[in-house]
């Protein structure tokens, strides 16, 4: 602003006032949020519970602010009292809660609805349920337009396949007329993007937008909204995951028990965090530790208690280890599931694979590339069309249940919903006895029985880092990362030579799955117990495998030594889930 | 703050809800009927006193007398006990009998499934009371004979909800985990599959009895269960039925204690099936 000079203020005085009013109120309007000292309060049974305890913030147009922090730490009610849902019962208070100059305190419930949709759009992490199952996905994204009257009726059904194309959707117009649920969940992800930008808003608020996705789904996702923000929309987006928020945001703040424990520059913030909980949160992503690091400072106990464990069970692995045939063979199996339309889906494709004793071997690949068929294969739970396994130099697939009963204690699961597999009625004592099977103190229900029963779960319980006092807890009443454990416990309680972990990390938050991760190298390392550890998450897949196997659409496509898949890929298709890790951190 | 600390204090979501407490104490009531009518009502219910018939409601006789002078207010109270029981025992071998053959449809492969469900199609077809009154006219009549009728009309509902209920826990991952873990199918059965297939059916049991209560009484009130001079509010209802013009009372007051048993019952029922609801996974 060269027109600031004294010289060329007589020569231009009306133009240059313009352009400095111009300017002020560019500046002014750049601000789309400030909150100032933001407050959010739960009345609760016992005592009221403070959600968000005292948060300033600002969004600015073309700008990404990332508010980051683990399930609890307050993020998601934050960015709802921006669009007055924080809850009914919330009570919402603030020195400052303004959106493009207005004053959102005390909006009345109409006021609010015209803002919603129209200027501030919110895009939520599970697209189906936020989808109404029974609309069409273009009557949900020409709902905005028609309740703003944005568009002239004639004009909505253009408008709407505008909008999906650029949530880059292909062929929007068949896509339009189907319903979400036959919709893949990436792109139901971005069918809930064109709903929300529908109204044109000015604030896009993103509440993890890509967690429950794959990573190339993922890398897309990302890659549209950082087009949109480019294009000037202001952007919040909420995650746990620090490497999704890397890849988009100006600025981070990083959020723990309702306040703001960091906040700058995104680059500032992931090279050099000034607080030791950031300093925590970029330790636990995998995608950023060499193998055989430990990811969380927390559980290094386990190691030693796990070796105390193994050394008392003496010395039956070492005699097995030296026999030197797999433990585990997966020769050839197939496997295929009717479609809804009557064809027919093949799951699982003529898959080989063999796993040593104490070997770690990761499987990754995308939803629905039949990772999951093949770890209820050589669980038995589900028998193979062709092809077969072979567990311990016996037939696994292909006999029947009774004699395969007596094997069953050898391979033990963990699966990505440990909630989902134990009996809702019976609390921890009980789900991890059961494992423990008849043994001397077995079946019986005296009370001696019962009393050394409890002593060994409790020292399962100890194995996984988790209190006694758990002992007599419902599932319901434990956290993720504690049912994770106990599902642990439960596993190692029969003594098994193979664990399959189905996922066992992706609900869980970073923090927690670093502990997870430590939990299950630990015992390994310890108990000589060989692993088949699936996901999706390449990093994670890293973290835990000696060998990694590469599915996509029923077939292994690589399969070799994990850091010669990392490093040098052969498949084109590894390739292409490699390109899509973010990995935005590594000045770290 | 103050205002939200004010709206809910610590203890107020203890209160239950007035209606919920009304349930409560009208069962309490009824359970002080049946266990011990003479203590609640000082009359005889059988004895007779032809002096004092067809009087109204008084100081002396509560709920008046009937034809035959017996004070109603202790038939009504004697009552209570054959009327609740046959009701309570029809639920009871109906709710056992349906999460038997429900298991038994569920985990007994195709055809077992096939021949009982479609057998309970048939059942269902019919309704209830009129499926009962057919199975009393043909096995006889007598109080036993119409509490096992009725169990028998409402056993086809309760075997679906079971058979339902059996096949989505089966496919669950607390019965897969118990597979993975070697336990015999039975064990599996017995320890989990029934106990969490069967909670819902509880509750579907005791909505159920309002059902039993009722068709067990009208079968009475049509002459098959209880015999006079038995106090049965079904049979109650009967007879008082021919004086309705001259002496309410007679029919008015046992069919009064009959709705609000059934009432009762249904409040108490669908709250503990809130409860239950709220804390299941589903």
């Amino acid at each position: 602003m060269t027109s600031d000079s004294p010289a060329a203020a007589p020569a231009l005085p009306a133009e240059a006032a313009a352009a400095r009013g111009a300017g002020t109120a560019d500046a002014e309007r750049a601000v789309l949020v400030r909150v100032e000292d933001l407050h959010v309060t739960f009345p609760g049974r016992r005592g009221s519970v403070d959600a968000v305890r005292g948060v300033s913030l600002t969004v600015r147009r073309g700008e990404c602010l990332a508010i980051v922090g683990e399930s609890g730490s307050g993020k998601s009610v934050t960015a709802r009292s921006l669009v007055g849902l924080a809850g009914d019962r919330a009570s919402v208070r603030a020195r400052t809660l303004e959106f493009g100059g207005t004053d959102l305190a005390g909006l009345s419930e109409s006021r609010w609805r015209r803002l919603r949709g129209r200027r501030i759009g919110l895009v939520l992490q599970d697209a189906l349920v936020s989808l109404d199952p029974l609309r069409t996905v273009g009557a949900e994204v020409a709902e905005p337009l028609r309740v703003h009257g944005l568009v002239p009726r004639s004009g909505t059904r253009g408008r709407v396949l505008e909008l999906l194309g650029d949530a880059g959707i292909p062929d929007p117009a068949r896509r339009a007329r189907q319903h979400p649920h036959e919709l893949s969940g990436g792109l139901r992800q971005r069918a809930l993007i064109a709903s929300a930008l529908a109204g044109g808003p000015e604030l896009l608020i993103a509440d993890e937008p890509t967690t429950a996705l794959d990573v190339t789904v993922e890398a897309r996702i990302l890659g549209l909204l950082g087009r949109l923000r480019d294009e000037g929309t202001g952007l919040l987006l909420i995650s746990h995951d620090l490497s999704v928020v890397a890849r988009l945001a100006d600025r981070i703040a990083v959020m723990k028990d309702g306040v703001f424990v960091e906040s700058g520059d995104a680059a500032q913030v992931l090279a050099d965090p000034g607080h030791p909980y950031t300093r925590a949160l970029l330790a636990a992503v995998p995608a950023l530790h060499a193998k055989g690091t430990r990811l969380s400072g927390t559980s290094a106990g386990s190691a030693k208690a796990l070796r105390a464990y193994a050394a008392a069970r003496g010395d039956a692995r070492a005699a097995a280890e030296a026999s030197g045939a797999p433990l585990l063979s997966v020769e050839a199996v197939a496997k295929r599931f009717r479609s809804p339309d009557g064809g027919w889906h093949q799951a699982v494709d003529e898959v080989s694979f063999t796993l040593a004793e104490g070997e770690a071997l990761g499987v990754v690949g995308e939803s629905g590339s039949g990772k999951t068929t093949m770890a209820r294969m050589v669980l038995g739970l589900t028998e193979p069309d062709a092809g077969r396994v072979v567990f311990g130099g016996r037939p696994w697939s292909g006999v029947g249940e009774r004699e395969r009963r007596p094997l069953r204690r050898r391979i033990q699961a963990v699966q990505q919903d440990p909630l989902g597999s134990f009996d809702p009625r019976h609390p921890v004592r009980r789900i991890v006895g059961e494992a423990l099977g008849r043994g001397s103190d077995g079946e019986r229900v005296g009370l001696a029985g019962r009393r050394s029963r409890d002593a060994r779960v409790a020292e399962l319980l100890d194995l996984v880092g988790l209190p006694k006092a758990l002992l007599t807890r419902r599932p319901r009443e434990l956290s993720g990362g504690q049912r994770q454990r106990v599902a642990i416990a439960r596993a190692l309680a029969t003594g098994p030579d193979l664990i399959v972990c189905d996922e066992p990390v992706s609900a869980l938050d970073v923090s927690v799955q670093a502990q997870v991760l430590d939990l299950l190298a630990d015992v390994r390392a310890e108990l000589g117990v060989a692993l088949l550890f699936i996901s999706h998450d390449l990093g994670v897949i890293r973290h835990v495998s000696d060998r990694v196997a590469v599915m996509k659409d029923g077939r292994i496509v690589e399969t070799g030594d994990g850091e010669a898949v990392f490093t040098a890929p052969r498949a084109a298709y590894t390739r292409e889930l490699l390109a899509a890790i973010p990995q935005p951190v590594s000045a770290v | 703050m103050a205002v939200t600390a004010l709206r809910v204090p610590g203890r107020s979501w203890r209160l239950p809800r007035p209606s919920t407490a009304l349930a409560a104490v009208l069962l309490v009531l009824l359970l002080a009927c049946v266990l011990f009518p003479g203590a609640v009502a000082g009359a005889s219910p059988t004895e007779t006193d032809p002096v004092n018939a067809l009087q109204g409601p008084s100081a002396a006789h509560w709920f008046g007398t009937d034809q035959l002078g017996r004070d109603t207010f202790a038939r009504v109270v004697h009552g209570a006990r054959p009327s609740l029981l046959i009701g309570l025992g029809a639920t009871a071998i109906a709710v056992a009998a349906g999460a038997v053959v429900g298991l038994a449809a569920a985990l007994g492969g195709r055809v077992v499934d096939a021949v009982l469900m479609r057998t309970a199609d048939v059942l269902m077809s019919l309704p209830e009371l009129l499926l009962a009154l057919f199975i009393v006219t043909v096995a006889g009549q007598g109080t036993v004979n119409v509490m096992v009728a009725v169990a028998i009309a409402a056993v086809p509902a309760y075997a679906r909800l079971v058979r339902a209920e059996t096949m989505v826990v089966r496919g669950s991952g607390y019965v897969e985990a118990a597979t993975v873990l070697g336990l015999p199918r039975f064990t599996v059965v017995l320890r989990h599959v029934l106990p969490n297939a069967v909670g819902p059916l509880l509750v579907l049991g005791t909505v159920g009895f309002g059902t039993a209560l009722i068709n067990a009484s009208g079968l009475s009130f049509l002459g098959l269960g209880a015999q006079p001079p038995s106090p049965e509010w079904g049979a109650m209802l009967s007879e008082g039925r021919n004086f309705l013009d001259t002496a309410w009372w007679i029919a008015v007051f046992p069919g009064a204690a009959l709705t609000l048993a059934v009432v009762t019952v249904n409040i108490l029922g669908s709250r503990a099936r809130h409860r239950l609801s709220g804390r299941t996974a589903r």
